[in-house]
């Protein structure tokens, strides 16, 4: 891994010059304090414009879950987005350029390389993810009731390991694609194959989608008995995309 | 490897597909000389400089480069090259010197020792006055002297450069030639271009690569000996028209004539053999009736025998 420190320094300057970082983490944590409060006003917003329309429908009252429930399903969109934009043009897109053969005729591994970039886009979605949860549990804490901060601690590790999991899937794209869309179809078509999967009950808690939603009972201070087969499984695809993809790219002529 | 062989090619072989770019290079490269690989577009250049780099996987043979057996040990290899890319390509939005200190830092240099080297090499390549711009503004000249700058940030023994000298305007190449001049004897210089003229300026041994075979390699003095017939300039004094047509005729007819090519300056007359030559030309002149004004035994040039060889080779 010769290199690794020197080059993570130059993708997370790059990340911040190139505005990933900082556009990232304003929309997760834009995502983070609009789920409260969609969760709180949404039932009221939808009084207001149905009025009469509505009958007899009773809307039911907002609570703690709806607002974790929420920003679950907020985040986990916006961040699996971000994932998938972040790693697709990682690998590719530096070959595709040119500028990978810079760096890899220099005392840098190619493992380091990798490396490098997928810590980076780990960093960038951390940032991200801390933001989203912390506004999150900032509005919750007005607007409900105050959780606590283990769970919501809890909740933004599963809820990040999910995001590197996806990000680790297009990384693996990015790296065996000779073209950056090439590495964002194989991201996509990586992230419809788990959503496919996750219609199987017994499967979906051990996906990455999965831990998010265990990482929400965590917060919640409900039992959550799968965690730490869920918390392995994307630990696990996370690991075997890194390892793909440092396998697939040493082969790769530049 | 030999302590004075710098890089050695043994079957050195590129495929992609169906197409052989490379075919069973041998080549051995003395320590610290300036080596020019010549050759007509798609003849190999490129592909071997990115063998040598360690870029691209051999589909046969084998190269050791400062030492280092290419494909065992790429950090360690890349420890001991300095490598310019054909059409070189950074970071647009890093500064030269930003991109200039993550070379060094990535070749193990660090604090005063990183930005004194640094500051050098600015100079070195005139850019010290755009060191804090970004490189997104640079022009491809620019671009090139940077990539000479990170190729030589290291101190490495063995400089791979891949047409360094395409991008730059006449003033930028006549200070690359020379900066190159100045690595000759400390370091490797393995330089690949289109322009004959730059390497017989600064290159001391030439390799020229026709459809991917190495069909000529010596010390250019050797090669320009070896395979340039001489030719011999003869400038009548004017209205000797007919005179010199007859002479021309004459000399077609000599067997150590290979070539006679009449123009608006006079004949061009390519021999076989210079020593028959010396000693019949002239009086074949006087025999013909006609009034020289200028006689001249031309130098032959690279360009000649490049293009020589290359015909010969296809």
């Amino acid at each position: 891994m010769t290199g690794f420190g020197i080059l993570l320094g130059k993708e997370l300057l790059e990340s911040w010059r190139t505005l990933r970082l900082p556009v990232v983490a304003g929309v997760l944590l834009l995502s983070g304090f609009l789920s409260p409060l969609l969760a709180k006003f949404t039932p009221e917003i939808i009084r207001a414009v149905g009025g009469d329309q509505l009958g007899g429908l009773t809307m039911p009252i907002p609570t703690v879950v709806d607002s974790v429930g929420q920003l679950l399903k907020n985040a986990a969109q916006f961040g699996a987005l971000a994932a998938v934009l972040l790693s697709m043009s990682a690998v590719a897109g530096e070959v595709e350029r040119g500028t990978a053969a810079f760096l890899l005729v220099k005392p840098a591994t190619r493992a380091a390389f990798l490396a490098a970039k997928l810590a980076s886009i780990g960093v960038t979605l951390g940032v991200g993810t801390l933001l989203a949860v912390a506004g999150a549990a900032t509005y919750t804490a007005a607007l409900f009731e105050p959780l606590s901060v283990g769970g919501w601690a809890a909740l933004a590790g599963c809820l990040w390991l999910s995001l590197v999991a996806y990000a680790a899937i297009t990384f693996l794209g990015s790296a065996l694609s000779r073209s950056t869309a090439g590495g964002a179809a194989i991201g996509v078509g990586g992230l419809i194959l788990l959503a496919v999967a996750s219609a199987i009950p017994t499967v979906a808690p051990y996906l990455p989608g999965g831990l998010a939603a265990l990482g929400g009972a965590l917060a919640l201070g409900r039992p959550a008995p799968e965690l730490a087969g869920s918390l392995a499984a994307s630990a696990g695809i996370t690991v075997a995309a890194a390892l793909l993809a440092s396998w697939a790219f040493r082969r790769r002529e530049l | 490897m030999d302590a004075a062989v710098a890089i050695r090619t043994l079957g050195l072989t590129k495929r992609y597909r169906d197409v052989l770019a490379l075919d069973s290079l041998d080549l051995a490269i003395p320590a610290g000389s300036v080596f020019g690989l010549l050759g007509p577009n798609g003849a190999g250049k490129t592909t071997t400089l990115r063998l040598l780099a360690g870029l691209t996987k051999a589909s046969a043979g084998r190269a050791d480069v400062a030492g280092v057996e290419v494909g065992t040990d790429p950090a360690a290899l890349h420890r001991r090259i300095g490598v310019l890319d054909q059409d070189p390509r950074y970071y647009g939005w890093m500064t030269g010197q930003e991109l200039l200190e993550l070379a060094g830092r990535l070749h193990g240099l660090a604090g005063t020792a990183l930005r004194v080297r640094v500051h050098e090499l600015l100079e070195r390549v005139a850019l010290a006055g755009a060191a804090r711009r970004r490189i997104g503004g640079y022009s491809g000249g620019m671009r090139q002297r940077l990539g000479i700058a990170q190729a030589l940030i290291g101190r490495p023994p063995v400089l791979l450069l891949d047409e360094p000298v395409s991008s730059l305007d006449p003033e930028g190449r006549r200070d690359l030639l020379a900066l190159v001049q100045t690595l000759r004897g400390e370091t490797t210089v393995v330089f690949s271009t289109h322009v004959l003229n730059d390497i017989e300026r600064v290159c001391d041994r030439v390799g020229i690569l026709s459809a991917g075979r190495l069909v000529a390699e010596a010390p250019l003095a050797e090669l320009l000996e070896r395979y340039a017939s001489p030719v011999y300039r003869l400038d009548p004094e004017p209205g000797q028209a007919a005179a010199v047509a007859v002479l021309a005729a004459r000399l077609r007819g000599a067997p150590w004539v290979t070539g006679v090519v009449e123009g608006a300056g006079g004949l061009q007359v390519s021999v076989s053999d210079v020593d028959a030559a010396g000693r019949e030309l002239l009086p074949a002149v006087v025999a013909g009736g006609v009034v020289l004004a200028a006689f001249e035994r031309q130098r032959p040039d690279l360009e000649t025998v490049f293009l020589r060889i290359v015909a010969a080779n296809r």
